[in-house]
This record gives structure tokens, C-alpha cells and sequence, in this order.
């Protein structure tokens, strides 16, 4: 049953199945910068297990979500690079 | 927002293999048992998306049998401190949570460790395991170039799930030498049958992929991204272009809960007793935090806490000579496996360290210990709590890690306020 | 083995390196040592907050004339010093809050230090993350913040390049009769002049000094940069310090220069231990969300504890020691250290050197403590 949900990421329509993960609907739209490090290098997940905090991203309006470990909703708006 | 308290005889803190047999054996030992992850999905690294397909049939055995036990199965639910004995204080999407326990099953699992090198903080240089979570999940790789580098049996599983999502493999860096892994791959017949059969399967679905022993990444290129990686074997070095990095380095075990509540830690792992408990009496540790020894390891450590919380003494005692067997498997994959010396030379100057607050390699090595360079560079004092760069410290200057205090994760101040002390009023 | 100098400062906190920064810029020889690395103390967890404060004269003489010396320094502060004039918003939640506002008004008003008093628009306009129906408060717009352990750090580089020399992970056995300071390789310091700057540490060094330890807690949160602009303090944070005695929180907020925000604050007495107290930490927080209800939503990294070095009338002890002329106190700053620390380092230099002091510095010298309790209480 492969439900699909469509999402928005830096404004773009995304559709993902149900149960995927933000950070894999990030990288389908081909954005490889999730965020800027503090002195403004591009950063994307390293870990891939909500540790690192790399992957952080603004969900909804709330920044610093880790985009890993938390899983798409419906009209969900992700923004990178906040 | 109020705080919900929860009772159960049995908490079982991680849902990986460990955690997962832990729980369904204490169950179906007629314990009230829970089982909390902070992950959405269940199975931790090596059964990650075991929910919607079980990673192997031993998975969905396990699976089945859980879900079968009457384990109370909490998702994305994640420790954030001990406030008081027997009692765990934790955040969920719906808020905080406080669950009191008779006993605890400690089975946080193991993360990977990096080690700086130049352009590791590039994007696309992922951890070997995260990269293959993250695949699973739905990651786009078909048709990108994917150079895997680090060390350890995790590769292959890694480069083999890579080829079947379209990635194309170009090599594979194992940075012990051959001789070591001859000496390693010829005890496995008698050790571990079962991993000698799975590292075949994988050498067949990785046809074509070069392997090489005694080689190991220097340094990554890109401007935004990662576009190639330096690698050497000693003698020769040369560039692969490449559209991924999965570096996997070996892996650390998730001792911060088990130094919160103030377990013996001897040699970076959790002491326990044959019965899988800690110097911390009603709290269990079962699978890598006593030390990284991949599944087999994970299922008899579950299985003897499981048991032993339920008291079935005479079931840990059967599982004695399991446990020795997955223990001497440990001590040959550390043996086989130990982080060569040039990885701990790889950082230059200006090599970042610390990505939360980009504290670089130059800045720290002028300190003596690990509080003192937290203090005067911040490393160590991002959202990743020292993770990442307290286990690089740890391999590159031999930094010990200062206590752990909560909260144990990062959580909203408004579910940090609702700790308390958690006695009932 | 021995060493000889003129001033021997036990203690590289921020205090210390204050001292030891005066006395090397005043051309004597100075030798730091501290027993950890430098600002490992009290320096290390400490806020960072350089405020004017109105409790008594003598307290307010010290921190506004550290406030001008930190002032001064700005421009040779180092980047990590982080060192920012965010100004203090002083907020009163209600009339007779406000009433206080217009006390402390006056007070710095008339002792020059800039200040404005805003009415609960005014507050709201501040601060926009600030809850509804304040009654307005107090801004002091110079007051500043800077990152302690950097400063410290700073202070010291400074007292070297006037010959200072610093020695950390270097414990004090015990000071002998003839004033040596005894290591505990039984090497021995020989200095004109001890300076005590121990803080929490300094009963250790000269036993029966009335300094005792307040605990306090801190949470610092994820970057969130323009979720507040200024230090913002709620006025009962003045009873919370006043109360030797008790347990007391106090809504205390600090934004750093690179957008985290450091929340505070608690005092506990006769609380030794450095452990997380749940129910104080509980206290804390709920108090900051009374204020700023939003900081409910903002991500917690770290939480802490730190003890504060105090004395019984809330002022610090600088100046010579009442047991033996050669040990000098530079301790017992309690929550203003980071602030006054410029400022304590400064009349001791004065004092040593025989040097015309700016303010008077009779109301901080240890012998006023003599007659009266040296126990916290």
C-alpha cells in the first residue's frame, strides 16, 4: 500500500511515498546544501541516525528540525538553508 | 501541555535487535514491557525499515514475535534525563512523557565515527550506514558514481544495498590491510558460519566492484558538493571522480544514557555482568553499548537481559556459551578492524572538527583535554551534544569525555520544563 | 625549586587574569596559576553579563565603573570574546514593579548611566517575544554581554605580553608562614604579594574567608538569532539575589551575540554538588516561559550548574587580607563577577601600587568584614 503524500520544499510540490523521510524528500528535488554550517559552508546529513544534526532544516515555520528523522505529512512546507 | 507518567516492569530504551528481543522476551516472560525508539521506524541500524519490510527473515521472525508479545511499542519517543531513580523522562510528539520502571534495558546501539579528513564536511560525504538508511528510505542514488572508504564487514552490506538502489559502486576502500583480513576471513568458517555466507552473498551482488584492502580516503573535493575523493594505499594515491562519499569508520557505542545514570564504563563500553546488568542495580545494557559486535552479538545480549529481568536464571545460564562465542567475535573484529595511524593524521589545519560551531583542527590541538578546549573553542557545545567530534577527540588526541548531564538530547525548553524531579506530588 | 615574582595570582579566571593583566600593565612581575585550565571555574559557567546594577552605592560604584572599563576594552576584545552591547531590559509585570522602574530610574539617572523607562507598549515594542500585559520596565541600553572563558583567555595573552607568566593544572598545597606559595611537587612560589582569586576556591587557599557558594542553573538553547535583543532581567530577579538563605529563580534571559539564548537563573545555598537539581531546573523554566511564553518552542542543547563565590553583604573582598599582609582578595563576586571583574583588577593594581584609586575602595576591603558574621546566613 503505497500511499503517496505531496509536500513542499523551498516552494517546489514534492511527492513521496507515505513513511519517507523529510531529508529523502530534500534530495529528490536534487538540493544538495540542507543548511549553512556557522561560518556559512554547505552542509547536508552525515549521520543519517538524528545525531549529527546536520540535516537540520525549517519544518512548518520551526527551524532546526531534523529533516532525518522526522517523517513527511501532508502540505508540509520544508525550507533549507534558513 | 502536561506531562503524561507511564508504569511498566520492564523499559527497554532502543528499538535495534537488541532492543526488540530484549522486549519480546521479557514479555512473553508475562513482564509489562515497553519498547521506546526515538526513530519513527523500528529496527535500528542493522533492521532499519523493518517495519514496512523486515531487512532479513531473522528480522521478520522477530518482528512477528513482537508484535505478538504484547510489548507497547513507542515511536520517536526519545530519553531526555533520569530525574530520579526508576524513572525515565522522555519527549514524544505528544508531549513529555515519564515512565517508571522496575527494570531497565539499556539497548541504545552504536553510531558511526568520523574522522576528519579535508572536504569531509562537503555534502554527500555520509556515514556508510546513514547513506544506507537513508537509501532504503527512498534516497535517490540511481546512476550516481558512489565511492565507499572505511573499514569493517558494514561495507559490504552497505555497497551491495547501494548497487541494488542503481548506485554504481566504483570501489570500495578498506583501510585494513590484506593480511589482516585473510587472518580474519579464515577464522570466520569456525566463528561465524552464518557471516561467511552473508559476506559471499555480497561479493556476488557486488560483481565488478573493486575492493581494496589497505586503502583509505586522504581528502574530498567540491565546491557545494562532494565531485571526487583523494584516496591512497601508502604507495600510491589517486583522485576518483564521485557523486557520493559513504565513509564508515567503524562504530562507537551510545553511552550517553548509561553515563547519565552513572554505569561503569570501562574502555569506551558499558561493564555489565553476565546477566547483562550494569554497576547500576535494575539497569540492563544489552548489544553494542557493552561493545560493538554486530547481530549476533545484539540477539544474545537481548535475549540473556530479556531473560534475566524476568528472572529466568536458568535460561541465562543456557545462553552462557552464546554469549562467550559472540564476545570472542568482538575482540577478532576489533582486533582485525583497529583504526590504522594514518586515519588519525588526516586532518589538516584548517580541517573542520567540530561542524556545530566549525571549531577547526589547528584550534584544537593546542588543549590538553576535552573540557578545556570545549570551553575555549565551543567544541563540543552544538546541538550534536559532542557526538561527532567528541568520538574524533577521542581517536585523534585522546581527549576522555566529560560526565553526561541531561538533557540527553536536544529537546524544547517547554518539554525540558516539564522534567522535574519525578516524584508523584 | 622556587620561582620568585612580585605577584603570585592564584586563580586564572576572569577575575584573576584581570588582576594579573593590571599588575603586569603596571610593570610588575606577575606568575598565574590555577590548578585547572583557565576560566575552568566559575568564569566557565557563568552568564556573561555586564550589567550596572543599584543594590547599594558601593555596588554601584564598582559595576559602573567595570562597565566603563569593558567599554574601553571593546575594541581590542578578540573575536570570541563575543562580546556585544546588547543593552539590559529591566521588566516590571506589574505596578508596583513599575513602580521600582521608576526608583531605578532615578537612581541611575542621577548618577549619569543612560537609561529609559518604557511603558507596556513600549516593552511589548522591545521585545516582541515578550508576553502580553507587561507593565513596562527599564532599558539600559550600554549594559553588554561577552563570552567569559575567551575574555579570561584575552587577559592573560595581554598580561604576557608585559612579561606575565601563566601556569595551569598547578595546585596550591599550602601557603607557609613565611608566605611561599607550596606546590604540591614541593616546589615553592616566592612572591611579594599573593593574590587570592580563587572564587569558590578561595576558603582554601586562606581558611575562615567568609566566601560561600550559591549554586545556580543554566540552559542554553540552538541559535535563534533576533528571538530576543537584549538581556532581559524580570525585576524580582533583585529579591532572588538579595535571599541568601533560600532557594530562588529568577527570570533571567541573555542572548548571545551569535543568536543562542542562555536562561537562568537559580540561587541555592548549602548545595556543593554540581548535579542538574530536576525541580530547581523545572522552577527555572516555567519561570522563563511566563515571560517569554514562546521559549517553550526554541530547542534546548545544554543545561548546567555553576557556583557563584559570595559573602555576606553581597560585595567582593579586594584588598589586602586581614590575617597576613602579603595575601591580597580578589573573590566573592557572587553573579557580578564577569562584570566587575575589569574593574576589581584595576583597584587592586591601584591599591599595590600605591596608585589614586577612580572610585573609593574602602567599601570592598576584606577588614570590613572583620566585626561582623563570617558565616553565610
Amino acid at each position: 500500500m503505497a500511499e503517496e503524500i505531496t509536500l513542499k520544499v523551498n516552494g517546489q510540490p514534492v511527492k513521496v511515498p507515505a513513511g519517507t523521510v523529510v531529508a529523502v524528500a530534500v534530495a529528490k528535488t536534487g538540493k544538495t546544501s540542507f543548511r549553512h554550517s556557522v561560518t556559512g559552508q554547505p552542509r547536508a546529513p552525515l549521520c543519517g541516525m538524528g545525531i549529527c544534526f546536520e540535516c537540520r532544516v525549517t519544518i512548518n515555520g520551526q527551524p532546526h528540525c531534523r529533516s532525518c528523522n522526522t517523517i513527511c505529512q501532508e502540505g508540509m512546507e520544508v525550507l533549507t538553508d534558513e | 501541555m502536561s506531562k503524561r507518567h507511564l508504569d511498566f516492569d520492564v523499559v527497554v530504551a532502543g528499538a535495534g535487535p537488541a532492543g526488540i528481543v530484549a522486549a519480546c522476551i521479557a514479555a512473553e516472560q508475562g513482564r509489562r514491557a515497553v519498547l521506546l525508539d526515538m526513530f519513527p521506524g523500528i529496527g535500528g541500524q542493522i533492521w532499519h525499515g523493518s517495519d514496512e519490510e523486515p531487512a532479513t527473515a531473522q528480522a521478520r521472525r522477530w518482528l512477528k514475535r513482537l508484535h505478538a508479545s504484547g510489548t507497547q511499542v513507542f515511536r520517536s519517543m526519545t530519553a531526555i534525563g533520569v530525574p530520579c531513580p526508576h524513572t525515565l523522562f522522555a519527549e514524544s510528539p505528544e508531549g513529555a512523557v515519564e515512565i517508571g520502571w522496575e527494570k531497565l534495558i539499556i539497548a541504545t546501539g552504536a553510531r558511526e565515527l568520523f574522522l576528519p579528513f579535508p572536504g569531509w564536511t562537503l555534502p554527500n560525504v555520509i556515514g556508510a550506514g546513514g547513506l544506507q538508511d537513508m537509501v532504503k528510505s527512498g534516497w535517490p542514488v540511481a546512476g550516481k558514481r558512489m565511492v565507499i572508504a572505511g573499514t569493517g564487514p558494514l561495507l559490504f552490506p552497505v555497497g551491495a544495498n547501494l548497487r541494488e538502489a542503481g548506485a554504481k559502486v566504483v570501489l570500495m576502500a578498506e583501510q585494513t590491510d590484506w593480511g589482516k583480513l585473510i587472518g580474519f576471513g579464515m577464522k570466520l568458517p569456525v566463528m561465524a558460519p552464518s557471516k561467511l555466507f552473508q559476506a559471499m552473498g555480497f561479493q556476488m551482488k557486488l560483481l565488478g566492484v573493486p575492493y581494496r584492502p589497505g586503502c583509505w580516503p586522504v581528502s574530498a573535493q567540491g565546491r557545494d558538493h562532494v565531485e571526487s575523493v583523494t584516496l591512497t594505499t601508502g604507495s600510491k594515491t589517486w583522485t576518483e571522480p564521485c557523486d557520493y562519499l559513504a565513509c564508515g569508520f567503524g562504530l562507537v557505542p551510545n553511552l550517553e544514557l548509561p553515563n547519565l545514570m552513572g554505569c561503569r564504563v570501562e574502555n569506551g563500553a558499558v561493564w555489565v555482568s553476565p546477566n547483562q546488568e550494569t554497576s547500576v542495580p535494575d539497569v540492563y545494557c544489552a548489544g553494542e553499548p557493552t561493545g560493538v559486535g554486530g547481530i549476533d552479538r545484539a540477539i544474545v545480549e537481548g535475549k540473556i537481559a530479556g531473560y534475566a529481568v524476568a528472572g529466568r536464571i536458568e535460561q541465562v545460564e543456557r545462553m552462557r556459551p552464546a554469549r562467550e562465542h559472540a564476545r570472542r567475535f568482538t575482540e577478532m573484529m576489533d582486533s582485525a578492524f583497529a583504526i590504522r595511524r594514518e586515519l588519525k593524521q588526516l586532518a589538516a589545519p584548517d580541517t573542520i572538527v567540530c561542524r556545530c560551531e566549525d571549531v577547526t583542527y589547528d584550534k584544537l590541538r593546542n588543549y590538553n583535554g576535552w573540557r578545556e578546549a570545549k570551553l575555549h573553542t565551543r567544541c563540543g557545545m552544538g546541538p550534536c551534544q559532542g557526538r561527532i567530534c567528541g568520538c574524533a577527540t577521542r581517536v585523534l588526541f585522546g581527549w576522555q569525555p566529560e560526565s553526561v548531564r541531561p538533557p540527553v538530547f536536544p529537546t524544547s525548553v517547554g518539554v525540558l520544563s516539564e522534567m522535574g524531579d519525578g516524584k508523584k506530588n | 625549586m622556587s620561582t620568585t615574582c612580585d605577584i603570585a595570582v592564584i586563580g586564572a579566571g576572569i577575575v584573576g587574569s584581570a588582576c594579573a593583566a593590571e599588575c603586569a600593565a603596571g610593570g610588575l612581575k606577575v606568575l598565574v596559576i590555577d590548578r585547572g585550565p583557565v576560566g575552568g571555574g566559575t568564569t566557565g559557567s557563568s552568564m556573561g553579563h555586564i550589567v550596572v546594577m543599584d543594590d547599594s552605592e558601593p555596588q554601584f560604584a564598582l559595576t559602573s565603573y567595570s562597565r566603563t572599563l569593558w567599554a574601553e576594552l571593546a575594541g581590542r576584545l578578540p573575536e570570541q570574546a563575543d562580546y556585544k552591547v546588547s543593552g539590559t531590559l529591566w521588566i516590571a509585570a506589574d505596578d508596583e514593579e513599575m513602580q521600582e522602574v521608576h526608583r531605578k530610574q532615578k537612581f541611575y539617572s542621577e548618577r549619569g548611566i543612560k537609561v529609559e523607562v518604557l511603558d507596556a507598549a513600549g516593552i511589548a515594542n522591545c521585545e516582541p517575544n515578550l508576553r502580553k500585559n507587561l507593565a513596562g520596565g527599564l532599558r539600559v541600553p550600554d549594559d553588554a554581554v561577552v563570552y567569559p572563558p575567551a575574555t579570561a583567555n584575552f587577559l592573560l595573552e595581554q598580561a604576557k605580553t608585559k612579561g606575565a607568566k601563566v601556569r595551569t593544572g598547578i595546585k596550591v598545597e599550602s601557603i607557609s608562614t613565611q608566605g611561599d606559595i607550596v606546590l604540591a611537587d614541593a616546589s615553592r612560589i616566592s612572591a611579594g604579594i599573593i593574590i587570592n582569586a580563587a572564587g569558590c576556591w578561595s576558603p582554601d587557599i586562606t581558611p575562615g574567608l567568609p566566601v560561600f557558594r550559591r549554586k545556580g542553573h543554566l540552559v542554553i538553547t540552538d541559535r535563534y538569532p533576533g528571538f530576543l535583543t537584549y538581556q532581559t532581567i524580570e525585576l524580582g530577579y533583585l529579591k532572588s539575589a538579595h535571599s541568601v538563605t533560600t532557594d530562588s529563580i529568577a527570570f533571567n534571559i541573555h542572548p548571545r551575540k551569535n543568536g543562542q539564548m542562555l536562561i537562568g537563573s537559580s540561587r541555592q545555598a548549602d548545595a556543593g554538588d554540581t548535579t542538574i537539581d530536576p525541580n530547581l531546573l523545572q522552577r527555572m523554566l516555567r519561570r522563563a516561559a511566563e515571560y517569554v511564553p514562546t521559549i517553550n518552542r526554541l530547542s534546548a542543547i545544554r543545561a548546567w550548574t555553576g557556583h557563584r563565590p559570595a559573602t555576606s553583604d553581597k560585595l567582593p573582598l579586594i584588598g589586602p587580607s586581614l590575617e597576613d599582609r602579603k595575601i591580597w582578595l580578589a573573590t566573592g563576586h557572587e553573579g557580578l563577577g564577569i562584570t566587575t571583574s575589569l574593574a576589581t583588577g584595576r583597584l587592586l593594581a591601584d591599591l599595590i601600587l600605591k596608585r589614586p584609586t577612580a572610585i573609593p575602595a574602602a567599601p570592598y576591603f576584606p577588614a570590613r568584614l572583620a566585626k561582623g558574621d563570617s558565616h553565610h546566613g
